[in-house]
C-alpha cells in the first residue's frame, strides 16, 4: 500500500485544487490520516473509491469528534522596560519578563472516516473534516453518496454531535427521539438529573447531590413536589 | 377462612379433601402464569436460556410465553429500559389484563445498573409501574430467575381474596391504568410516577 | 464457488424500482404497519416502519434508539480499564470477542504485545463463541420460520455447554470481562483446557445433526431460498461484514486479512456463497461453524506455557501517550472495532465503537422490498443483529 504522502499526493495530481494535509499520528500504530476540504471531499472521496491502485471501496467506520473551544494560556518572555533602582540611580532598564497570555482556541466537530479496500486487501486510509465550529457552522458534505455505509453512521453523528452532513438522503435523529433538543455526545452535554442520591454521597457526587437537592427544594416550593426530580 | 391442618390431614385419610376457595383459587392461578414474551437486553437471553431444555421454566407452569400483552399474566422486565422504550413499556403494562404481575428482571430494571450514568437510561422500572419481585444480577443467572418465579408464586399464595390486602384486580377502587411517560425536549415527563414511586426521602449524611 | 467481484458503482437507495400496485388488480390503498419495538421476532426492542402494498413491502424504515445505553459517554468518563465490562454488554452474545477488539485497540494505541498463551487462548475463546454465536442465529432462524422450539433447544443445549466452560474460567456465563490489555485474566488450568478439548470433540456431533436436519429440509428450502438476495457490489458499498458479506460471495475475513492474533498458524478455509440469499446465509454459518471446530482442533493441539499477560501492560496508572488507533476482528456478526482516541489523561477521549450489526442492516430496506411481510421476519433474522450493538 502507498505510504500517506504517496496517497496525499496522488489525490493532489487528481483532484486539482484539493486540500488535503497530512496529520501524523504519533501512537505506536501510526494510522496517520488526511484531513480534507470539505469543499473538495466528495470529489476527493469518488477519487480514493474509484482509483485503481487505492480501491477504498469499504468504508468500515464513521465517527465524530468534539473538539471544545480551548483556553490556552502560555508563558510568553516579553522585553520591556522597568524603572529599577541600579547603584543608587534610577534608571531605566530593558528586562524580559515572563508574562501569561491567555487565548482561546476555536473548537470544531470533526468527522472521521476509516477506509478499506476489500479488492486489495488493505488499509486503513483515515480521512477527517472539520467544521467551521460548533455552533453555526456546522455543515460537512456527506459522503454516503459514495460509500453507502455511511448512510445511519452520519445520522448517529448528526444526532449524537450535531454536524449537519449535506447531501445525506435521510437526515433525521436515530438513537434519541425526534423532538428531542440536545446533541449528548458534545463534551459539554448537561444529562437530566434524575438520580435518587444516597445519603452518604462525597466528594463530586455530593456536590452534584447539593445541587439536586436545592433544585428540589425550589421545585417543591413552586409546584408542590411535581418534577422535583428535575 | 382457616382450615385446621390436622384435620384436614385426618379427613384426607378417610378420603375427604377438603380446602377454601382462596387455596383452590390461588393454587389455580400460581400454576399457570403465562409470561409475555418481551426481552429488552441482556437478560433477555437468560431468560429464553431458563425456558430452554436444561432449566426448564415449564416445571413451573410458565412455559407458554404469549406474544400479546392480553393473553399474558407476567411481564419479565428483562434488561434495561431506555427512556426511548419506558413509554411503550408502560403501554405494554397498562394493557395487560388483570390479575398481571411484574418480575424486575437484573441490575438495569431495578436502578439502571451499570448504565445508570446514560442520559437515555431509566433508572429502574419502578418509577412508573408496580414490580412485584426484583431479582439482582447482572445478568441474573437462570437458577436465579427460577427463584424470582417460586417467589410470585407464593406471593400470589398468600393473597388473601378479601380485605385489605386483596389483590388489585378485586379492589374497584386500585388503580387499573398508568400515566405513560412522553418524550420531552431533554428528558420524559413526568420524570417518575409519584403514586408508584414516592421521592425518597433525602436524608442528609453525616457528611454533608 | 469464487466470487466475480464487480468495480463498485455508485450506490442506489433504492435497488428495486417498485411503484405501488404495478399489478392490475391491486387497487392500492398503501397499509402502514409498525413492527416493534415489542414484537416476538425482533430480537429485542427494534422496529420497523413498513408500508404495505397488499402483501409486498414497499418501504421499510427501521427505527434504531430503544436500547440506545450511551455506552460511548459513560466509556468517556471512565479509565480504559474500566470499559472492560461495558464491552461484555454490547453484544451479549459473544461477549469475548467484543473483550478482544476492544483489548486490540488499546494495544495498538499504546504498543503491547500479547504473550503466545494468551494468544492461545483468544483464538479458543473467540472460536468457541463465534460457535455458540452461530448455533443461536440458526436456531432463531428457523425459529422465525415457525418451527417453534426443537433447533432453538438443540442450539441453547450446545450453548450451555460451552457457556459451562466460560464461567469455569472466567466466573460468568454471559459477562466474561476475561481479556486484559496485553493478554489475559486469569490462567486456565490443565483441567480446564481437557474439558475443552472434551467439548470441542463432541461439536461435529452437532454440526452434524444440524445439517441433517435442517440443510436439505424442503420447507426451509422453499421459505429461504431466492429471498433477501444481496448482490456483492452493494453488500461491499454498504459496509456488509461477516457472514452477510462472505454469503455474497466476497472473500473478505478480517481473520485471513490483518490476520490479527495468530491466525496466521492455522489452516481454515473461508466459506462463500454464490447468490446471497437467506439460505446462503444459514449456509455459511453452518460452514463457519465447522471451520471453527477446525481452528480449534488445532490451537488445543499445542497450547503453549507462560505468562498470559505483557509484563509492561498496568492496571494501576494507565495513561497511553497522546495518538489515536483503530483495532478491529472478525466477530461473530461482521466486522467489530474499535476507535479510541488518547489526550494522555486516564479516560480515553473519543472512544468510539464500530458496531457490525448497526452497519448491516444499511441495506435491510433493500432486501426486503418486494417481499412479504413473512420474508422480512426470515430476512431480518438473517442478518444477526443483537440490539445492544446497534444501539449501544
Amino acid at each position: 500500500m502507498k505510504t500517506i504522502e504517496e496517497i496525499k499526493a496522488a489525490i493532489e495530481a487528481a483532484v486539482p485544487g484539493a486540500g488535503v494535509e497530512v496529520v501524523v499520528n504519533p501512537s505506536p500504530c501510526a494510522q496517520h490520516s488526511l484531513r480534507l476540504d470539505p469543499d473538495s471531499a466528495l470529489a476527493v472521496a469518488r477519487f480514493l473509491r474509484d482509483d485503481p491502485e487505492l480501491a477504498l471501496d469499504f468504508l468500515s467506520n464513521v465517527t465524530g469528534v468534539d473538539w471544545p473551544d480551548r483556553e490556552i494560556s502560555e508563558k510568553v518572555k516579553v522585553a520591556r522596560t522597568v524603572a529599577k533602582t541600579v547603584d543608587g540611580v534610577e534608571q531605566q532598564v530593558e528586562e524580559t519578563v515572563d508574562e501569561i497570555r491567555k487565548r482561546v482556541e476555536p473548537g470544531c466537530l470533526e468527522a472521521v472516516y476509516h477506509l478499506y479496500s476489500v479488492v486489495r486487501k488493505h488499509g486503513p486510509v483515515v480521512i477527517r473534516m472539520r467544521t467551521g465550529n460548533r455552533t453555526d457552522r456546522v455543515e460537512l458534505p456527506s459522503l454516503t453518496p459514495v460509500w453507502r455505509s455511511g448512510e445511519f453512521q452520519e445520522r448517529e453523528i448528526f444526532d449524537l454531535f450535531g454536524i449537519v452532513f449535506n447531501g445525506h438522503p435521510d437526515l433525521r435523529r436515530i438513537l434519541m427521539w425526534d423532538n428531542f433538543k440536545d446533541h449528548p455526545m458534545r463534551r459539554d452535554y448537561v444529562e437530566p438529573d434524575d438520580y435518587e442520591y444516597e445519603p452518604t454521597a462525597h466528594d463530586a457526587v455530593l456536590a452534584k447531590a447539593q445541587a439536586h437537592r436545592a433544585a428540589a427544594q425550589a421545585g417543591a416550593k413552586g409546584q408542590e413536589g411535581a418534577g422535583a426530580a428535575q | 377462612m382457616a382450615v385446621d391442618q390436622d384435620l384436614k390431614i385426618e379427613l384426607g385419610k378417610q378420603g375427604v379433601f377438603i380446602t377454601t376457595l382462596q387455596e383452590l383459587y390461588n393454587w389455580g392461578r400460581r400454576n399457570s402464569v403465562w409470561p409475555m414474551q418481551f426481552g429488552l437486553a441482556c437478560c433477555a437471553i437468560e431468560m429464553i436460556a431458563t425456558t430452554m431444555a436444561r432449566y426448564d421454566l415449564a416445571r413451573f407452569g410458565a412455559e407458554v410465553f404469549r406474544p400479546s400483552p392480553r393473553q399474558a399474566d407476567m411481564m419479565i422486565i428483562s434488561g434495561t429500559v431506555t427512556k426511548k422504550m419506558a413509554p411503550q413499556v408502560v403501554r405494554l403494562y397498562n394493557q395487560m389484563a388483570e390479575p398481571r404481575y411484574v418480575i424486575a428482571m437484573g441490575a438495569c430494571a431495578i436502578s439502571g445498573g451499570p448504565f445508570k450514568q446514560g442520559y437515555n437510561v431509566l433508572k429502574g422500572i419502578d418509577r412508573y409501574i408496580p414490580v412485584d419481585v426484583h431479582i439482582p444480577g447482572c445478568p441474573p443467572r437462570p437458577e436465579a430467575l427460577l427463584q424470582a418465579f417460586i417467589t410470585l408464586q407464593k406471593k400470589i399464595d398468600a393473597q388473601p381474596l378479601t380485605g385489605p390486602g386483596r389483590p388489585r384486580f378485586l379492589d374497584a377502587a386500585a388503580q387499573g391504568e398508568f400515566p405513560v411517560p412522553v418524550p420531552g425536549e431533554h428528558d420524559l415527563e413526568p420524570a417518575f410516577n409519584q403514586g408508584v414511586w414516592p421521592l425518597p426521602v433525602l436524608q442528609p449524611g453525616k457528611k454533608d | 464457488m469464487t466470487a466475480s467481484f464487480k468495480s463498485p458503482a455508485e450506490p442506489k437507495l433504492n435497488n428495486l424500482d417498485l411503484a405501488p400496485s404495478s399489478e392490475p388488480g391491486i387497487s392500492g390503498d398503501l397499509l402502514e404497519v409498525a413492527m416493534g419495538p415489542h414484537h416476538p421476532s425482533t430480537h429485542g426492542v427494534f422496529r420497523m416502519d413498513i408500508v404495505l402494498d397488499g402483501e409486498r413491502v414497499i418501504r421499510l424504515k427501521p427505527v434504531f434508539g430503544y436500547l440506545h445505553r450511551n455506552h460511548e459517554k459513560i466509556a468517556e468518563n471512565i479509565t480504559y480499564i474500566a470499559s472492560m465490562p461495558y464491552t461484555d454488554r454490547l453484544d451479549y452474545i459473544c461477549s469475548l470477542t467484543n473483550n478482544w477488539a476492544y483489548a486490540l485497540a488499546v494495544e495498538k494505541l499504546v504498543g503491547l504485545e500479547v504473550p503466545e498463551r494468551a494468544e492461545y487462548l483468544r483464538i479458543i475463546l473467540g472460536e468457541l463463541t463465534r460457535f455458540q454465536n452461530h448455533a443461536s442465529t440458526i436456531g432463531f432462524l428457523i425459529q422465525e420460520m415457525g418451527a417453534s422450539g426443537t433447533p432453538l433447544m438443540y442450539a441453547f443445549r450446545e450453548r450451555e455447554k460451552i457457556l459451562d466452560l466460560f464461567e469455569s474460567l472466567t466466573g460468568s456465563r454471559m459477562m466474561c470481562n476475561y481479556m486484559r490489555f496485553g493478554g489475559c485474566r486469569v490462567d486456565p488450568s490443565a483441567e480446564w483446557l481437557d474439558q475443552v478439548r472434551k467439548v470441542v470433540a463432541g461439536l461435529p456431533a452437532f454440526t452434524d445433526e444440524i445439517d441433517r436436519l435442517l440443510t436439505s429440509n424442503e420447507i426451509l428450502m422453499a421459505r429461504t431460498q431466492g429471498i433477501g438476495i444481496l448482490p456483492p457490489d452493494l453488500a461491499v458499498n454498504a459496509g456488509i461484514t461477516g457472514p452477510m458479506l462472505r454469503a455474497s460471495g466476497v472473500n473478505y475475513d478480517i481473520r485471513k486479512i490483518d490476520s490479527y492474533g495468530i491466525y496466521n498458524r492455522f489452516t481454515f478455509r473461508v466459506p462463500l456463497g454464490e447468490r446471497g440469499d437467506v439460505y446462503d446465509r444459514y449456509m455459511i454459518r453452518l460452514l463457519e461453524m465447522r471451520e471453527s471446530i477446525r481452528i480449534l482442533e488445532q490451537a488445543l493441539k499445542n497450547v503453549p506455557g507462560g505468562p498470559i499477560v505483557d509484563p509492561k501492560s498496568k492496571i494501576r496508572g494507565f495513561r497511553p501517550k497522546p495518538g489515536e488507533a483503530y483495532g478491529r476482528i472478525e466477530a461473530p456478526k461482521g466486522e467489530l472495532g474499535f476507535y479510541l482516541i488518547s489526550d494522555g489523561g486516564p479516560n480515553p477521549y473519543r472512544y468510539r465503537v464500530r458496531p457490525p450489526s448497526l452497519v448491516n442492516l444499511t441495506i435491510l430496506e433493500d432486501m426486503c422490498l418486494g417481499a412479504a411481510v413473512a420474508d422480512v421476519v426470515i430476512i431480518f433474522g438473517s442478518v444477526d443483529i443483537v440490539l445492544g450493538e446497534v444501539d449501544r
